[in-house]
C-alpha cells in the first residue's frame, strides 16, 4: 500500500511554487494567438449595430463576394441548441451567424476572411447590412410588461424560465415581528479574461480531423458541440486548448466563432484564425451578473432570521448558450439565496427574462455573488433597523457546526465546517471595535469610514445528481485521470479538465506526490487536448481539484499497486513487504526505483513476474465523490472603506478574509485564487458595468468607458484559513476557484452603507459608482428635509 | 481593432512635415507619440488617409528658459515633465499634472503637444496649461505664429490650429517662487481620463480653470476675482454657483464633482 512520502513536503498542504509560471514570466507560453500557418486566413465579423431588427439585406463588397459569408452561405451549419428539462424552460437556439433577425448589438451577421486581420476588417466595414429595426427590450423588468416587444415571437412572452417555492409565513408570524424589505440591482458586466477568446482551425487530411486550437475551459465539450452543429463525427474533431489566459466562465461554452471557424476551414480548406479584440469582448461579452431583487427578511426583535421572501429577476439576454443554457443562473439563485442560514420559511420566485443583450453566461461564482449581495445587504439593513451589530445576526442565524451535515431549506446538503466561527474570526481580523471608535472621532471630516462584511456557503464540485436534476445537455459523471510511468521513471498525468490560471500543472503533480512521493518536477501534467486526455466536461463549478485531483489520487494508487508487484519480484520478497514511498518502492530487503520499474516493463519484460498486471504501468481511473451533491466551501470577508461624501468616491482601506475550502492542496494557490476572485468582486462592487441606452446600444465598448479593477484598486488582502475537510471527497478537498468573487460586493456595499448610516443613505445598485453614492446621499438629504418639513 | 489603410510618412524635418501636410490629398494627421490617435485609428474612429509621423523631427523636444518664459517643445513627453525636466515652480506644477496622466508606459511616449493638439476635454494638459496661460507656438506654410492658450481650444477635439499647421511647442510663464498652484482631478481610477478637473495658478493674477467637460475647458472668472481679492479657499457650495454660471448644462452630479475639483485645487494651491 502506497503511503507516498511527505518528507520533502511537496504534497498536499505544501506551498509549492507553480511549475507553469516560468514560461509565463519568460514570455514563452503558447496561446492560441501564437499559432501561425502558411496560407492562413484571418476572420473578422460584421456584427449587428442594432439591438433588435430584421435583416433586410446583406450586400457584400463587390469583387470580394467569395470572402464574405452569411448564414445563407452555410446551410449545413446548425444553430447551437442547449436543451433543458427544467419545467417550463423556453430555450432559444443560438445561431452562430444571425438568421433572419438580430437580437443584440454585436451579434455576428457575416464573417469575412482575408490574409490579414486589418484587411478582413476592411471587408467587414465595406459589407452593408440593411436592418429593419424593431423596438428593443433592454431592461429585464420592462421585458415582463404585457405589451413588451417579443424577442422570440413564437414564445408569446419574454419569460425564459420561472422557479417558484411557496411557504407559510404564518408559522413564524408571532415570533418574526421584524420585517425588513429591500430592492437591489446588480449590473451586467463582462468577464474580461486577460486573453480574450481566440480560435485557430485547420483540417488535417492525414487524420481526417478538424483540428481546433481554442481558448477554452472545456475542450471535450467544444468537440462534442462542434461535431453536433457541423455535422461531423466526434472522432473527426480534435480540440486543443493551449495556454489559456483566464476564462471565468465565458470560455466554458461553445462560441459562435468556434463553430464558424470550423465550418470555414472544413469548406475552404485553409487554416483560419480569429482573435477576439477587446472591443468585441466588451460588446459581445457583456454577458453576466445582471440580477434584480426584492428581498424581505422576517426576524425576531433580536435579529434571529426566521423567514426569507424573494423575487428575483435575471436578465438572460437574447439566446441560450451551449451546453449550460441560460437557465442555470435562475436555478442557482433559487438554491443559494438562503446562504449559510438556518431559516424556517422560504418563499422564492425567480424569473429569467430574455432581452436584447448578449446571451447570459455563467461567470465565476455564478449567481451567488448576486444572491449573497441581496441577502447580506438586507441582513445589514436589518441590523441598522434594530440597532445590533450585523455579525451577531449572522452568527445567531447560521447553521451550527453541530448540525452538519445539514439539508438547507433550499435543499443544499452542507457537509462540514463552522460558519459562525468564520464570522467571529473575520470580525476580529478587521478590528471592528477599533473602527467603531474611529467612526465617532472622524465624524464630519468629509470622508466617512465604514465597515461591512459578507458570508457565504458555496456548493462546489457538484456532480451527476445535481446536473441531472437541471436536465442540461451535459451531466458530469466519473471524472477520469490517466497516469503513465515513463521508461525512465517519470510520470505523465493526463486530465480532461483544463488549467487556465489555476496552477493545476502544479497542484495535480502535488497530488501524485502525495500518493507516490514522486517529485512534482518529474511529473508532466497534460490537459486541454481531446486527443490526449480522458473525456471530461471540463473546468467549471470549482470542480477540478476535487474531481480530477481525486481521480489522479486513485489512478496513482492503482499504479503504485502494480509497481509493487513488479518490485516485490525484483527484490524477491513478498508483495506485502514492499511499499511505494518517497518516489521509490522500498522494503526491508532494499529498494527499487521508478526508473527500474519503467525499464523492466518497457524494455526488459523478461524480468517481469508472472502475476504482473497486464494493464502495465499506465492506469486510467474514474472518481466521483459520494454523495456527489457537492463539497461546501464557505468564507466570510470583511472590509473597511472610506467614502468621500463630496464626490461619492469609495476607497477600500482594508480587507480581511477567513475562508475554509476543506483540505488545501497548495495554500499559496488557494490564496492567489482568493485574492484574484476578491479583486473581480471589487470590480463588480465598484467599477464594472456594461451600460446600455434605451435602444440597446452598449455604452462601454472600450476600457476608456469600462472600468476594470487593477493593481491600484486591489487592497492588501489579509487572509486566514480554516480547514474543515469534506467527509465526501478524496482527502477532504473542497473546490475554491470561484469563492473569492462571491461576498465582495456584499462586504463593500455593507461597508459603504455603514459609513453612510449617519446620513441615512443606502446604496442598492452595483457598481457603487461615485454617481450612485452621491445620488444616495442626495436622496437621504431630501428625505430628511421632507421629514423636517 | 485594426486601423483602416493609411499612408505613412516619416518626416525628417519640420519643413518636410509641413510640405507633406500641404501636399496631402484627403485627410492628413500629424502623429507625435500616438497615444491618443493610435487607439482612435485602431477603433476606426479616425481614418486618416495620410499619417505624418513627426516622432523623429529634431528641434521639437527642447525645454528652455529665457527670461520669464519657458519654451517647451511639442514632442516633450509626459515622462520627461514627470521626471522634473521643466524647471522652477512652473515645472513643479507640471510635474504633478504629468505624473497623473495614464500610466508610465503611456507617459513614455505620449507628448504634451500631441495632447493639446488632440484637445480631448478629459485630458490633463488642455486644462492644466490653460491655467498656466501663455502661448501655443504654431508652424504653418508661411512661418511661425503664436496663439494665446486662452484662445486655442474652441471645443471638444477642436482647436485654432489650421489644416496645414503644426503645433510645435508652448511658451509658458516661468512662475515666481511666490506663485501658488493647485491641480485636482476627479476620475474613476488612478490614470483614467478625468471626469472633472480643477486647475488653479496664482501668478501675476489668478487663473482658475474648470476642465473635463463636454466642451473646452474654461476659466471661472468669479473664482479668479475672489482669489484676486484675497480669498484662500472656495467652498464646494460657492464653486457650484461659480461654475453653474459658465456651464448651465451640468447635471447635479457633474456640477458637484467639478465644484469639488475646483475647491480642492484651490485648497492644494494654498496647502
Amino acid at each position: 500500500m502506497a503511503d507516498g512520502g511527505t518528507t520533502e513536503g511537496k504534497g498536499i498542504g505544501a506551498r509549492v511554487l507553480r511549475k507553469e509560471d516560468w514560461r509565463h514570466l519568460a514570455g514563452k507560453a503558447k496561446f492560441t494567438g501564437d499559432f501561425q500557418r502558411p496560407g492562413q486566413k484571418e476572420m473578422a465579423f460584421v456584427r449587428s449595430e442594432v439591438a433588435h431588427a430584421r435583416i433586410v439585406s446583406v450586400t457584400k463588397p463587390a469583387g470580394f463576394e467569395s470572402s464574405v459569408f452569411t448564414a445563407k452561405d452555410m446551410p449545413d451549419m446548425q444553430p447551437m441548441r442547449a436543451p433543458s428539462k427544467m419545467p417550463g424552460y423556453k430555450g432559444a437556439d443560438y445561431p452562430a451567424l444571425a438568421i433572419g433577425k438580430v437580437r443584440f448589438v454585436g451579434e455576428p451577421v457575416a464573417v469575412c476572411i482575408a490574409d490579414t486581420r486589418a484587411e478582413a476588417e476592411d471587408l467587414a466595414q465595406a459589407t452593408l447590412v440593411e436592418f429593419g429595426e424593431l423596438p428593443a427590450v433592454v431592461d429585464m423588468l420592462a421585458a415582463k410588461a404585457g405589451d413588451a416587444p417579443l424577442i422570440h415571437e413564437d414564445w408569446g412572452d419574454n419569460l425564459v424560465m420561472e422557479t417558484f417555492a411557496d411557504d407559510d409565513f404564518g408559522k413564524i408570524a408571532d415570533r418574526a415581528t421584524v420585517v425588513v424589505k429591500r430592492e437591489y440591482r446588480m449590473a451586467r458586466h463582462a468577464m474580461n479574461p486577460m486573453e480574450g477568446r481566440a480560435v485557430f482551425a485547420e483540417w488535417d487530411d492525414r487524420t481526417d480531423q478538424l483540428m481546433m486550437w481554442t481558448s477554452t475551459q472545456v475542450p471535450h465539450l467544444i468537440r462534442t458541440g462542434l461535431a453536433q452543429f457541423l455535422g461531423l463525427e466526434q472522432r473527426q474533431v480534435r480540440v486543443i486548448a493551449p495556454d489559456v489566459g483566464g476564462g471565468f466562465g465565458c470560455k466554458a461554452l461553445l462560441q459562435p466563432e468556434e463553430v464558424i471557424a470550423g465550418w470555414l476551414t472544413r469548406h475552404l480548406e485553409v487554416p483560419v484564425r480569429w482573435i477576439e479584440d477587446r472591443r468585441e469582448h466588451l460588446v459581445t461579452g457583456a454577458n453576466c451578473r445582471e440580477h434584480h431583487y426584492f428581498v424581505t427578511i422576517h426576524a425576531t426583535p433580536e435579529g434571529r432570521i426566521l423567514g426569507l421572501d424573494c423575487d428575483v429577476t435575471i436578465d438572460a439576454g437574447a439566446y441560450s448558450v451551449y451546453p449550460f443554457t441560460n437557465g442555470l443562473e435562475g436555478a442557482m439563485a433559487h438554491g443559494n439565496l438562503p446562504g449559510p442560514y438556518d431559516i424556517e420559511v422560504y418563499r422564492c420566485r425567480t424569473q429569467t427574462m430574455t432581452t436584447n443583450k448578449p446571451p447570459l453566461m455563467p461567470y465565476r461564482g455564478v449567481a451567488r455573488p448576486g444572491v449573497c449581495y441581496a441577502m447580506e445587504m438586507t441582513i445589514d439593513a436589518l441590523a441598522r433597523d434594530i440597532g445590533v451589530e450585523a455579525h451577531d445576526i449572522r452568527t445567531m442565524s447560521m447553521v451550527k457546526q453541530e448540525q452538519l451535515p445539514f439539508m438547507s431549506i433550499a435543499k443544499k446538503h452542507f457537509d462540514s465546517g463552522d460558519y459562525a466561527k468564520s464570522v467571529e474570526m473575520v470580525v476580529d481580523m478587521i478590528g471592528l471595535d477599533k473602527i467603531r471608535s474611529e467612526q465617532i472621532s472622524a465624524n464630519g471630516e468629509g470622508r466617512l469610514v465604514g465597515v461591512g462584511m459578507g458570508s457565504f456557503v458555496e456548493q462546489t464540485a457538484h456532480g451527476t445528481s445535481v446536473f441531472a436534476s437541471w436536465g442540461v445537455a451535459m451531466v458530469p459523471g466519473y471524472e477520469q485521470a490517466t497516469v503513465r510511468l515513463t521508461p525512465d521513471g517519470g510520470l505523465e498525468l493526463r486530465i480532461g479538465v483544463q488549467s487556465h490560471g489555476q496552477g493545476m500543472e502544479t497542484s495535480m503533480a502535488q497530488m501524485a506526490y502525495e500518493v507516490l512521493g514522486i517529485d512534482p518536477s518529474q511529473v508532466t501534467v497534460t490537459h486541454g487536448d481531446t486527443g490526449l486526455t480522458p473525456y471530461s466536461t471540463g473546468t467549471y463549478a470549482s470542480r477540478s481539484m476535487v474531481m480530477a485531483g481525486g481521480a489522479t489520487a486513485r489512478a496513482c494508487r492503482v499504479l503504485a499497486e502494480r509497481m509493487e508487484i513488479i518490485a516485490a519480484h525484483l527484490l524477491q520478497c513478498e508483495r506485502a513487504e514492499v511499499t511505494v514511498r518517497g518516489g521509490k518502492i522500498v522494503s526491508g530487503k532494499g529498494e527499487v526505483s521508478f526508473a527500474e520499474i519503467g525499464r523492466v516493463w518497457y524494455l526488459n519484460p523478461d524480468e517481469l513476474p508472472d502475476d504482473v498486471d497486464q494493464g502495465g504501468i499506465e492506469v486510467t481511473m474514474g472518481y466521483r465523490p459520494e454523495p456527489d451533491s457537492g463539497a461546501f466551501t464557505y468564507a466570510s470577508h470583511a472590509c473597511k472603506v472610506a467614502v468621500d461624501i463630496d464626490t461619492g468616491e469609495v476607497e477600500v482601506l482594508d480587507y480581511a478574509i477567513v475562508e475554509d475550502c476543506g483540505t488545501m492542496v497548495n495554500p499559496m494557490i488557494v490564496e492567489g485564487q482568493t485574492y484574484g476572485g476578491a479583486t473581480q468582486g471589487i470590480g463588480t462592487a465598484l467599477l464594472e458595468e456594461s451600460t446600455y441606452d434605451s435602444f440597446g446600444n452598449p455604452g462601454a465598448s472600450t476600457f476608456a468607458d469600462y472600468m476594470m479593477p487593477g493593481a491600484t484598486d486591489a487592497p492588501h488582502y489579509r487572509i486566514d484559513h480554516m480547514e474543515s475537510p469534506s467527509p465526501f471527497t478524496e482527502y477532504g478537498i473542497k473546490g475554491m476557484g470561484e469563492g473569492g468573487t462571491i461576498p465582495t460586493p456584499a462586504a463593500i456595499g455593507n461597508a459603504i452603507n455603514d459609513a453612510l448610516k449617519t446620513i441615512g443613505a443606502e446604496v442598492t445598485e452595483t457598481p457603487f459608482t461615485p454617481r450612485r453614492v452621491r445620488a444616495a446621499i442626495a436622496a437621504a438629504n431630501k428625505n430628511r428635509q421632507g421629514d423636517a418639513a | 481593432m485594426k486601423s483602416a489603410k493609411f499612408d505613412h510618412q516619416r518626416a525628417a524635418s519640420l519643413d518636410d512635415a509641413l510640405k507633406a501636410l500641404g501636399n496631402a490629398d484627403g485627410e492628413a494627421r500629424i502623429m507625435g507619440g500616438g497615444q491618443s490617435l493610435g487607439p482612435m485609428m485602431n477603433l476606426r474612429l479616425a481614418q486618416p488617409d495620410l499619417l505624418i509621423d513627426i516622432s523623429r523631427v529634431g528641434g521639437l523636444d527642447g525645454i528652455e528658459v529665457s527670461g520669464d518664459v519657458i519654451r517647451v517643445g511639442a514632442r516633450v513627453t509626459h515622462a520627461r515633465v514627470e521626471d522634473g525636466e521643466v524647471p522652477g515652480v512652473t515645472g513643479a506644477y507640471m510635474q504633478t499634472v504629468a505624473s497623473g496622466i495614464s500610466y508610465r508606459s503611456v507617459r513614455n511616449r505620449g507628448t504634451i503637444g500631441g495632447s493639446v493638439a488632440h484637445a480631448d476635454p478629459s485630458a490633463d494638459w488642455p486644462s492644466a496649461l490653460l491655467a498656466l496661460g501663455g502661448d501655443v507656438v504654431i508652424a504653418g506654410q508661411d512661418g511661425e505664429r503664436r496663439m494665446p492658450l486662452d484662445d486655442f481650444q474652441v471645443g471638444p477635439f477642436a482647436t485654432g490650429l489650421g489644416f496645414e499647421e503644426i503645433l510645435t511647442g508652448f511658451e509658458l510663464p516661468a512662475l515666481s517662487d511666490s506663485a501658488k498652484c493647485g491641480y485636482y482631478k476627479v476620475n474613476r481610477k488612478p490614470g483614467e481620463f478625468a471626469d472633472a478637473i480643477g486647475a488653479v495658478v496664482i501668478g501675476v493674477s489668478p487663473r482658475v480653470v474648470c476642465g473635463a467637460t463636454e466642451a473646452a475647458p474654461f476659466r471661472v472668472s468669479v473664482a479668479e476675482e475672489k482669489l484676486a481679492a484675497g480669498a484662500t479657499e472656495i467652498s464646494v457650495a460657492d464653486a457650484r454657483d461659480m461654475i453653474a454660471v459658465h456651464e448651465p448644462g451640468f447635471d447635479d452630479y457633474d456640477l458637484q464633482i467639478h465644484a469639488v475639483a475646483l475647491s480642492r485645487a484651490v485648497g492644494r494651491a494654498f496647502a
